[in-house]
């Protein structure tokens, strides 16, 4: 017997499920429980999808713009810059590389970033008005280092990708793409420590700053 | 990590008359225990959610052999290579040998307490590994050399001021005293790691059966990093972290995160299935996952089951009187406050952590805040009677015992007895502050003098009434 072996049969035991039959009956209870999947209790949820996302967003130090069609996007980054003294040098995923970046004064490269890039633009998979939050795939064109290694993140959300909880997060994945990605990754704020003294301090390792732009709201 | 927990009464003596501890663990109330309050104020059903994540929690631990071969199965499909370990001297062998296949001679790490139980760092160091820790918690505590004191907040015992002359000592730049310049320096301190490492060692908040994922719940960034800039992603998790469905991980962070921070959400949930895939412009090449026994079957066999539901907020010694006044490090593992107190003796052996189990006033704080409702004063109150059982108590505590025993069951020598107490107490107590001067009285009323009794016992009392 191997390590992995005397562990489960060590399980075994403790669970006291000797007989061919409790461990028939354990094995089918799990299958059902995986592929029902019942959701946990939801709190009450009586709000809007924009305004609460809204609302969360800034509750995380985020702050929020709102514009009504994709081609503004440029635009709004530029003007989020510039009120921000931020540079003008950008990367972004290649989803937004079509978008006229040099109309609105800005030089966005479409690769990943690197620890020298100061602001990072991606797109979401989707966003939940719950808390406020960003959901995030990997992909190969889907750079993590997007939103993780510049001081400044700016996401850009389209307000139909907007659901409610992280339940419903999984339901649209599970939908629309089948299995999960290497990575998903949930971006609540800019990072954030209050590892000395529980004083919160802004911006630790991953940005500073988390600026979410609201597409069609 | 060494198991120093039979000091526990040294210790605690020596946190109580260290003023900078005091002044550090007095954040704790302020910070977590408000926090916690507040937020959870925004779930209106949250004893219902509580009860939920009891039942869900009790159900991965009753169904936890075919969970576990469920994850390995979905993880694997995935590309993700998958280790047991049945001792904490095991993860440490497989971790090394991981990082030797690979030629890694720096690596970053992600908080986790189960690489401090199995004394992962310093194994590797021994090796001739670089680790760093990466959280900035635990980047302090590895430069100062000590242990963390708290599961989510490892260096709450440090000033600021101490940690400005830590940084200053060991970045060699000049001190400063601002957090959040503090914070911006170890930041800069630390990225050239997070760039060059060569493997991440990351815990695991759950492993999720349905899809064979390893999820972390961090709040720096360091969690994303290191899962995604390095070429080997090593995660080590405990076998009683797995939760059969992503719909359960939805709802118990929910709790989590309020529990632990008093945050409705923490900024990174990071949920990775298998290595770098066709096309990906980042993550790892390889991703190993180590799930660890160490003790977690015989829990699950014993009475103490319900210890292993833990999600590992800090909740519990956020709330204790206890821990609030003495730290961490007096518990003397890995695992302070009410939970350490059930899992040191039950992981290291209760003749190695006598005096934690009674480290408790049994007010039931860590009980009612406890998000997947374990009955910490239960258990402690099992080992208590464990220690008794297995004769593990000192002579002199058995001993008051059996007179106790001895006078109870003699109604007239009860009666004298208390007459003749309650009479030396009515001499020693009230204006004669005599009461601490008393035979075993001291430990009592040291601090606070106990008032005097009446005068009359109750039998006396009931006597005349009648």
């Amino acid at each position: 017997m191997n390590a992995r072996d005397r562990i489960l049969a060590r399980v075994r035991l403790a669970l006291d499920r000797a007989s061919e039959t409790a461990q028939s009956e354990s094995a089918a209870t799990v299958r059902d429980r995986l592929r029902n999947r019942p959701r946990g209790p939801l709190p009450a949820m009586n709000w809007d999808l924009v305004p609460r996302f809204r609302e969360r967003c800034f509750s995380l130090s985020s702050t929020v713009d709102e514009i009504a069609r994709l081609d503004q996007v440029p635009h709004a980054v530029a003007r989020y810059l510039a009120g921000n003294a931020l540079p003008s040098a950008c990367v972004c995923w290649p989803e937004l590389a079509p978008l006229e970046w040099t109309a609105a004064g800005l030089q966005v490269e479409a690769r990943p970033a690197t620890g020298d890039d100061a602001t990072g633009i991606s797109g979401v998979f989707c966003a939940i008005a719950e808390t406020g939050t960003l959901m995030l795939l990997s992909g190969a064109e889907n750079y993590a280092t997007t939103s993780l290694l510049p001081d400044t993140h700016i996401a850009v959300v389209p307000a139909t990708r907007i659901v409610r909880s992280m339940e419903d997060a999984w339901d649209l994945l599970r939908s629309e793409r089948g299995a999960l990605p290497r990575q998903v990754t949930f971006v609540s704020g800019p990072s954030r420590t209050g590892d000395i003294e529980m004083t919160l301090v802004l911006g630790i390792h991953g940005p500073y700053r988390v600026h979410v732009i609201v597409v069609g709201g | 990590m060494q198991v120093t927990s039979q000091q526990f009464k040294r210790k605690a003596a020596e946190a109580l008359a260290n003023p900078k501890l005091r002044k550090a663990l007095s954040n704790l109330r302020a910070r977590m225990v408000i926090g916690r309050a507040q937020s959870v104020l925004e779930l209106d059903n949250l004893e219902q959610i509580r009860e939920a994540a009891k039942s869900a929690r009790d159900f991965a631990l009753a169904h936890l052999d075919h969970l576990l071969e469920q994850f390995e199965r979905n993880a694997c499909a995935r590309g993700a290579q998958v280790h047991w370990a049945e001792t904490g001297d095991d993860v440490n062998r497989l971790v090394l040998e991981i990082a030797r296949r690979n030629a890694v001679r720096k690596i970053i790490k992600s908080k986790s307490m189960l690489g401090e139980e199995t004394g992962l760092n310093h194994y590797l160091e021994a090796a001739g590994i670089e680790v760093r820790e990466t959280d900035l918690g635990e980047y302090i505590i590895q430069e100062a050399r000590e242990t963390p004191s708290h599961i989510i907040a490892p260096a709450i015992h440090r000033t600021a001021d101490e940690i400005a002359d830590l940084f200053q000592q060991k970045h060699k730049l000049p001190r400063k005293t601002d957090i959040g310049e503090m914070t911006r320096e170890a930041r800069m301190v630390l990225r050239p790691h997070f760039l060059t490492a060569d493997m991440g060692i990351t815990g695991a908040n759950f492993l999720v059966a349905e899809s064979g994922t390893s999820m972390i719940v961090t709040n720096e960034g360091n969690g994303r990093m290191t899962t995604t800039l390095p070429r080997v992603h090593v995660a080590i998790a405990g076998i009683e972290k797995v939760l059969p469905t992503l719909e359960d991980v939805a709802f118990i962070l929910r709790l989590l995160t309020r529990s632990a921070t008093g945050q409705s959400i923490s900024n990174y949930l990071t949920f990775t299935t298998g290595p770098k895939q066709a096309g990906d412009k980042d993550g790892p090449d390889e991703f190993h996952i180590i799930l660890v026994d160490a003790g977690r079957t015989r829990v699950l066999a014993s009475d103490l089951r319900a210890a292993l539901r833990c999600i590992r907020c800090g909740a519990c010694m956020n709330h204790c009187p206890v821990y609030q006044s003495v730290g961490g490090h007096a518990y003397g593992w890995v695992y302070p406050g009410p939970i350490g107190a059930v899992l040191t003796p039950a992981y290291v052996g209760l003749e190695n952590a006598l005096d934690l189990p009674n480290a408790a006033t049994m007010c039931n704080q860590c009980g009612v805040v406890c998000p997947v409702k374990i009955p910490l004063p239960d258990l402690m109150r099992k080992l208590r009677e464990q220690q008794v059982e297995r004769g593990l108590r000192p002579w002199s505590e058995r001993l008051a015992l059996r007179f106790w025993a001895w006078v109870a069951l003699r109604p007239e020598a009860y009666a004298w007895i208390a007459r003749l107490l309650a009479a030396v107490g009515r001499w020693a107590g009230g204006s004669m502050r005599l009461m601490h001067k008393l035979p075993g009285g001291a430990s009592w009323s040291r601090y606070r003098d106990m008032p005097a009794p009446p005068g009359k016992t109750f039998r006396e009392l009931y006597r005349r009434r009648k």
